[in-house]
C-alpha cells in the first residue's frame, strides 16, 4: 500500500460513515482518486469497491483522473449560455485536444463546465485557476492558454 | 405467528404480522403496480409505484407493515394520479422497442403500463434524445441502459443472493446508472457471472445471451461440480435453449453459477463424437457400431486379470459406474478398476474410514448456514463448489465464523475472517498445532471423547513432542494466530470443517485428512446439524464413482477387496468377494487390483510395503470410460507413454480428448442431457437425472455400450438391462447404503445415503449415535512430515494448482465460446515479490520449469499469494506435465500434486 494512503487511513476508525471523509483526504494528497487507492479504501472500510465508487461518483467534488497543473472552468449558467459558451467550450475542447471532464497529456490543464461563477455581466466567462476571463470569443480562447503554456 | 386483520381495497383481509401491505395485496390476488420489489430480496420502496393510501396518507405499500385495522386503499384518485405521473416519467426514459425486445410479453413495465394505461401522446415530449450503446461485450449477458428503470434489483441481488457486490448505483441525477468499479465492463469487475441478476431483471435491461424460451422444461441435475444443484434444461424440439435453477431443490434453492447457467452449450458442440472410430494406419476414422464393437470384442477379450486396466467415469451415472465395476471384475476378471477420485478425495475416503467409517459430508448443503464455525482448508469454494461459496457467504453474513488456511488470498477473504496463510504442503504442522492449543487449553469436548470415540490417549501422546513453535517454524503461520483459529473453531459450536485439494493432493494426504476428522472429534462437531467434515467432491459424481466401486479397495458400497485389509478394524468385514461372487453368479478375480497413478506409474513409491514400490507394468490394455487421464493424472507424461505403448486402448467418451486421440478404438457416449440416471451429489444426496435430448449422431448412453460389449464377450446374461431403474435395482439389492433407493423414491423423496430399505427415510446427518460403520471414532498418532519433494536453489518456488470460476477441467466448458472468453487465457499467478527479483510483470510470457517437464504461460503479478509460492490453473496448458507421480499416499494411493517445486524464466 501506498505510505500516503496508509497515514492517511491510520488516522481514521474505519467505520463505514467515515468514506466521505477518506475520500476527500486521499483526494486531497493525490489530486484525484486513484484506483488502487479507492480499492484500499474498500478494504480499510470493509465495504464493496462498487460502493465506494458508487458514493464517489455522487458527488461533483471527486475527479477519477490527475487533474491538470491548471484548471479551467467554463461557465454555462444562464447569461453565459445566452450568449454562446458552448462554442467557447467547444473551441477549447478543439485547442486542447481533450473533452469536458478531461485532462491534457502533458498534464497542463483540466477542463470541466461549471454551472455560474456569479460573473454574469462579463458573459461568456472562462476561469483558469483564479483568474477570470470575461467577454471571451472563441478566436481568442488561444492566446488565453498561452499564457499558460 | 399473530394474524393481523386489515382491509385492502374494502375487502377483509388477514395477514401474518410483519407481512409488508404489497405482500398482504397480492396474497389476496389484488394487484398493486410495483418494480423494484422482488420476493427474494429485502424491500428497497425506489421505485414509488405501489403507493397506496391508508387513513389520507400516501405510504410505499412494499416497505410498510400491515397493522390491525389498517384501512388500505390502493386505487384512489391522489394514488392513481402520482402513480401515472411515475410510470410516466418511467416510460418516457425508457427504450421502446418492444418488439425487438427479448423481454417483450415478459416485461413488467409492460405489466404496469397496461395496468396503468399510459397515454403516448403525453410521453411523445419526453422522449430522450440519446440512445444509449448497448454493452454486448460480455459473452452471457447483454445490458441496454436505455431500457433500465434504476430499481436497482441487480445491485441487491449481487449484494443479498450472490454477495459477489460487484456492482451499484454510479453517478447522481440523470447520469445514474448501474455501474461497476471504475465503470468498467462486468467482465473486468468482481462479477462471476452468475447470471442471477439477468434472470431478476424486471425489464430488458439485462439479458441472457443465447437463450431461447422453451416449449417444455425436464428437471434434472447440473453436470459440473459435486454440489449437485437442480436445474431445468428448457428444450425446443430437439435442442437445449435455456437453463433455470430449480427453486424447489434445498441446495441451491434456484441459483446456479456461471458454469451452471451458462455452460450448457458443449452439449450441443459441434465437437462432439458422433460415430465409433477405428484407428487405422495411425487416423482415427469413422466407423459403424458392428466394425467398433467386434474390434473391441475381439481385442480387448484377450486380456485377463493383471493385463488390463479399467477407468470408470466420475461424469456418468451411478448405474453406469455399476456396470462399470461390474464389467471388470466379472468380465474382465480384474480388481484394476479406477477413476478420478484417485486423485482427488481417495485420501479422504480411504482415509477416513478406519477414522470414523465413512468420508460421506457429515451434513446436507442446506445445513451449512447453521454452523457458528466455518474452517475452510485447502478448497477455493467460491470458484470450485460456487453454490456452497453462497451457502459459506450467507453463513457468515449472519454471525458465523470463518477461519480461511490457504496460501492464496481466495475470494471468500473478501469477507470478515480470521486467515492462516500457510507454505503449500504444511497443513499438517498447522492442524497439529491447533489440536496441540485445544488440548493445552482444554478446550476438548470430554464426554464426546470418553463416549463415542477410542485411542485418544495414543493421539494425544503423538503430540507430546510436537510445539506451536514448530507449527510457526514450519507453515509460517505466527504461533499466536493458530492459537487464535484453534480458540475459535474449538468455542463456536456446531463448526464446520471443509477441505478438497489442497489437504488431499500430499503424498502424506491422508494424514491431514486425519488431522481434520481429529479436530472434529475432539470438540464433539460430529452428529449434529451444521457440524462435522465437508470434503467437498469435485465432479458431478465423483462420490458415486467411490460409492459404486470403482477402485480396487472394493466392490460397491465400501465391501472390502481380497488384499485390502489394509484396516485392521475392519477385520470383521475383511473381504466381501464371496458375496459379491453369489449376487454376480460368477468367480470373481483374487489379485488385487492398483488405483490410478500405479496403473501408469507402477513404480510409485509409497503405498503399500517396498515390495509394491518397483513393480513392473503387467497392463497391456485399458477401457477408459470419460477421463482425460492424458491431462488430470499427475506426471502426465508417463501416462502418455504407457497409453502410447499399450497394446489395445479403448476410449469411450463425449469429445474427442486427449486420451481419445491415443486410443485405438473410440466409443461415442451420451451426455448427461441424454440419458437416464442419477448422480450423487458430495453431501451423499442421491438425485435423478433425466433425458432431454437424443444423442448426437449414433452416440448411446454409456450403460448400453457396457451392455453390449459384456453381451458380445459371454456374459449378456449378467448384463441384461432394460433401463437405468432396473440397474438401481439391482444396486439396491446388493449395495446396503442404497438398500432403500429407487427411482420410484426419488421422484417424490430427498434421499441421501445410507437409505437402508423401503422404509428407511436416508440419513441427512451423519454418525448421530454411532459412527457409521465403525462404531466409535478413533484417534490415530500424527507427526508431522515434510513433502518428498522440496524446493532447491535449482527450483526454488513451490507451484501449486487449483480451478477458476468459470472453467471445469478440460474438455466440458473448453467447448463453451462464452466460458473461453470469460476465463480462456492460461496464467501464473505469482507474487510481487519474486516477480520483481525476476523482473516480471503482468502478461509476459514465462516458461515454467519442474524437474519433469516446462510449459509456457504467462505471468500475473499479485499479492494475492504468498511469496515462493506460484499457482497454476489446472484447466490449460497440460498443468501435469510439471507434477510428479513417483510419490503417493500410502492409503489413498493420491500423488503428490499440490507441492511441485519449480522455477520460472523469462521466455
Amino acid at each position: 500500500m501506498d505510505e500516503r494512503v496508509k497515514n492517511i487511513l491510520a488516522s481514521f476508525r474505519g467505520h463505514r460513515s467515515e468514506i466521505i471523509p477518506i475520500l476527500q483526504a486521499v483526494q486531497h494528497e493525490f489530486g484525484y482518486l486513484p484506483e488502487q487507492e479507492m480499492k484500499e479504501i474498500a478494504k480499510f472500510l470493509r465495504v464493496p469497491e462498487s460502493q465506494v465508487y458508487g458514493v464517489a461518483t455522487f458527488y461533483a467534488q471527486f475527479y477519477f483522473t490527475p487533474r491538470g497543473k491548471h484548471e479551467i472552468k467554463v461557465c454555462l449558467g444562464t447569461a453565459c449560455h445566452v450568449r454562446g459558451a458552448n462554442k467557447i467550450l467547444d473551441a477549447l475542447e478543439r485547442e486542447l485536444g481533450i473533452c469536458c471532464g478531461e485532462t491534457t497529456s502533458d498534464a497542463l490543464f483540466s477542463l470541466e463546465k461549471v454551472a455560474c461563477v456569479g460573473s454574469c455581466a462579463l458573459a461568456p466567462v472562462v476561469m483558469i485557476d483564479d483568474n477570470v476571463y470575461g467577454r471571451l470569443e472563441t478566436k481568442k480562447v488561444k492566446e488565453v492558454l498561452g499564457k499558460y503554456a | 405467528m399473530t394474524q393481523v386483520n386489515l382491509t385492502i381495497d374494502q375487502l377483509d383481509v388477514m395477514a401474518e404480522e410483519g407481512t409488508t401491505i404489497l405482500q398482504a395485496a397480492l396474497a389476496n390476488n389484488i394487484y398493486i403496480p410495483h418494480l423494484c420489489s422482488h420476493p427474494e430480496l429485502r424491500p428497497a420502496g425506489i421505485c414509488r409505484l405501489c403507493l397506496v393510501e391508508v387513513e389520507g396518507q400516501l405510504l410505499v405499500s412494499c416497505s410498510t407493515a400491515v397493522a390491525e385495522g389498517m384501512v388500505v386503499q390502493t386505487a384512489t384518485l391522489e394514488v392513481e394520479k402520482i402513480r401515472r405521473l411515475a410510470v410516466e416519467l418511467m416510460v418516457a426514459e425508457h427504450e421502446r422497442t418492444c418488439l425487438s425486445c427479448g423481454k417483450n410479453n415478459d416485461c413488467k413495465l409492460q405489466e404496469i403500463c397496461r395496468f396503468v394505461g399510459v397515454d403516448e401522446k403525453r410521453l411523445a415530449s419526453l422522449q430522450p434524445a440519446e440512445r444509449k450503446l448497448v454493452d454486448s461485450s460480455h459473452p452471457f449477458i447483454t445490458k441496454d441502459e436505455s431500457k433500465c428503470v434504476l430499481c436497482g434489483i441487480c445491485v441487491r441481488t449481487c449484494r443479498e443472493i450472490q454477495g459477489a457486490e460487484a456492482i451499484d448505483f454510479i453517478s447522481r441525477g440523470y447520469a445514474t446508472k448501474i455501474g461497476t468499479f471504475g465503470a468498467r465492463p462486468l467482465q473486468e469487475s468482481n462479477c462471476e457471472a452468475c447470471g442471477e441478476c439477468v434472470i431478476r431483471c424486471p425489464v430488458g435491461a439485462l439479458l441472457p445471451r443465447g437463450f431461447a424460451r422453451p416449449s417444455r422444461e425436464v428437471e434434472t441435475i447440473c453436470p459440473f461440480c459435486g454440489t449437485g444443484c437442480g436445474l431445468f434444461l428448457g428444450v425446443r424440439g430437439d435442442r437445449i435453449v435455456s437453463v433455470r435453477g430449480n427453486p424447489g431443490h434445498t441446495t441451491n434453492r434456484g441459483r446456479l453459477c456461471v458454469k451452471g447457467r451458462f455452460g450448457w452449450t458443449f452439449v450441443h458442440s459441434q465437437e462432439r463424437l458422433k460415430t465409433p472410430l477405428i484407428k487405422r494406419k495411425g487416423r482415427l476414422e469413422e466407423a459403424s457400431w458392428e466394425e467398433a464393437l467386434e474390434l473391441v470384442t475381439a481385442k480387448l477379450g484377450r486380456y485377463r486379470g493383471e493385463e488390463v486396466g479399467v477407468f470408470a467415469s466420475a461424469k456418468t451415472t451411478n448405474e453406469e459406474i455399476y456396470l462399470t465395476s461390474k464389467f471388470a471384475r466379472v468380465v474382465l476378471k480384474t480388481n484394476n478398476i479406477a477413476n478420478v477420485a484417485h486423485l482427488c478425495h481417495a485420501n479422504t475416503v480411504r482415509g477416513l474410514l478406519p477414522v470414523t467409517g465413512s468420508a460421506g459430508m457429515t451434513v446436507p448443503v442446506w445445513q451449512i448456514k447453521e454452523a457458528a464455525c466455518l474452517f475452510v482448508t485447502g478448497c477455493n469454494p467460491t470458484e470450485a463448489h460456487p453454490i456452497i461459496g453462497l451457502e459459506i457467504r450467507q453463513a457468515v453474513r449472519s454471525g458465523a465464523k470463518l477461519i480461511i488456511a490457504n496460501p492464496r488470498e481466495i475470494p471468500l477473504c473478501r469477507l470478515p475472517h480470521l486467515r492462516l496463510p500457510l507454505r503449500p504442503g504444511t497443513d499438517l504442522a498447522l492442524l497439529l498445532g491447533i489440536a496441540k492449543t485445544i488440548l493445552e487449553e482444554k478446550l476438548l469436548d470430554e464426554a464426546f471423547i470418553a463416549e463415542r470415540t477410542l485411542n485418544f490417549d495414543t493421539f494425544k501422546a503423538s503430540l507430546e513432542k510436537f510445539s506451536l513453535a514448530e507449527a510457526e517454524a514450519v507453515s509460517g503461520v505466527p504461533a499466536e494466530r493458530i492459537r487464535e483459529a484453534a480458540r475459535l473453531y474449538a468455542t463456536s459450536k456446531p463448526a464446520l470443517i471443509f477441505w478438497s485439494m489442497g489437504i488431499t493432493q500430499h503424498s502424506h494426504g491422508h494424514k491431514n485428512v486425519w488431522a481434520l476428522a481429529h479436530l472434529a472429534m475432539m470438540t464433539g462437531n460430529y452428529g449434529k446439524a451444521g457440524a462435522g467434515v465437508a470434503p467437498l467432491r469435485g465432479h458431478n459424481n465423483v462420490q458415486g464413482a467411490t460409492d459404486m466401486g470403482a477402485t480396487p479397495a472394493w466392490y460397491p458400497g465400501y465391501q472390502l477387496c481380497p488384499g485390502y485389509e489394509l484396516y485392521p478394524r475392519f477385520g470383521k468385514f475383511a473381504s466381501s468377494k464371496e458375496k459379491f461372487e453369489a449376487a454376480w453368479g460368477c468367480e470373481l478375480p483374487e489379485t488385487p487390483g492398483l488405483s490410478t497413478v500405479k496403473q501408469f506409474n507402477p513404480r510409485a513409491r509409497g503405498w503399500g510395503g517396498p515390495e509394491m514400490w518397483d513393480l513392473p507394468q503387467k497392463i497391456k490394455a485399458w477401457y477408459i470410460i470419460g477421463t482425460d487421464l492424458v491431462n488430470s493424472v499427475a506426471g502426465s507424461h508417463g501416462v502418455r507413454q504407457n497409453l502410447e505403448a499399450a497394446e489395445f486402448v479403448v476410449v469411450q467418451d463425449i469429445f474427442l480428448t486427449e486420451t481419445a486421440k491415443l486410443a485405438h478404438v473410440v466409443l461415442p457416449a451420451a451426455s448427461f442431457a441424454e440419458k437416464d440416471g442419477t448422480f450423487t451429489a458430495t453431501d451423499r444426496r442421491v438425485q435423478r437425472i433425466r433425458r432431454a435430448v437424443t444423442p448426437p449422431g449414433l452416440a448411446w448412453p454409456d450403460w448400453r455400450i457396457i451392455c453390449e460389449l459384456a453381451g458380445r464377450m459371454g456374459y449378456g446374461d449378467k448384463f441384461a438391462y432394460q433401463d437405468p431403474a432396473q440397474i438401481m435395482e439391482e444396486i439396491a439389492s446388493v449395495v446396503p447404503l442404497y438398500g432403500g433407493i429407487s427411482y420410484g423414491r426419488l421422484e417424490k423423496e430427498e434421499l441421501r445415503w445410507p437409505c437402508y430399505g423401503q422404509e428407511h427415510g436416508g440419513t441427512p446427518v451423519l454418525h448421530v449415535d454411532r459412527f457409521l460403520r465403525v462404531e466409535k471414532g478413533e484417534f490415530w498418532p500424527l507427526e508431522y512430515e515434510l513433502s518428498p519433494e522440496l524446493p532447491d536453489e535449482e527450483y526454488p518456488l513451490v507451484m501449486t494448482t487449483g480451478r477458476l470460476l468459470p472453467h471445469f477441467h478440460y474438455n466440458m466448458t473448453a467447448k463453451v465460446e462464452g466460458i473461453e472468453a470469460l476465463g480462456g487465457k492460461d496464467f501464473v499467478e505469482i507474487n510481487e515479490e519474486d516477480a520483481a527479483a525476476l523482473q516480471l510483470k503482468s502478461g509476459d510470457m514465462v516458461r515454467l520449469v519442474s524437474r519433469r517437464g516446462s510449459l509456457l504461460s504467462r505471468a500475473k503479478v499479485s499479492k494475492a499469494i504468498l511469496p515462493g509460492v506460484v499457482f497454476k490453473p489446472i484447466h490449460k496448458g497440460a498443468v501435469n506435465l510439471l507434477t510428479s507421480a513417483d510419490f503417493i499416499d500410502p492409503m489413498g494411493t493420491t500423488p503428490n500434486t499440490k507441492v511441485c517445486p519449480v522455477r520460472l524464466e523469462k521466455a
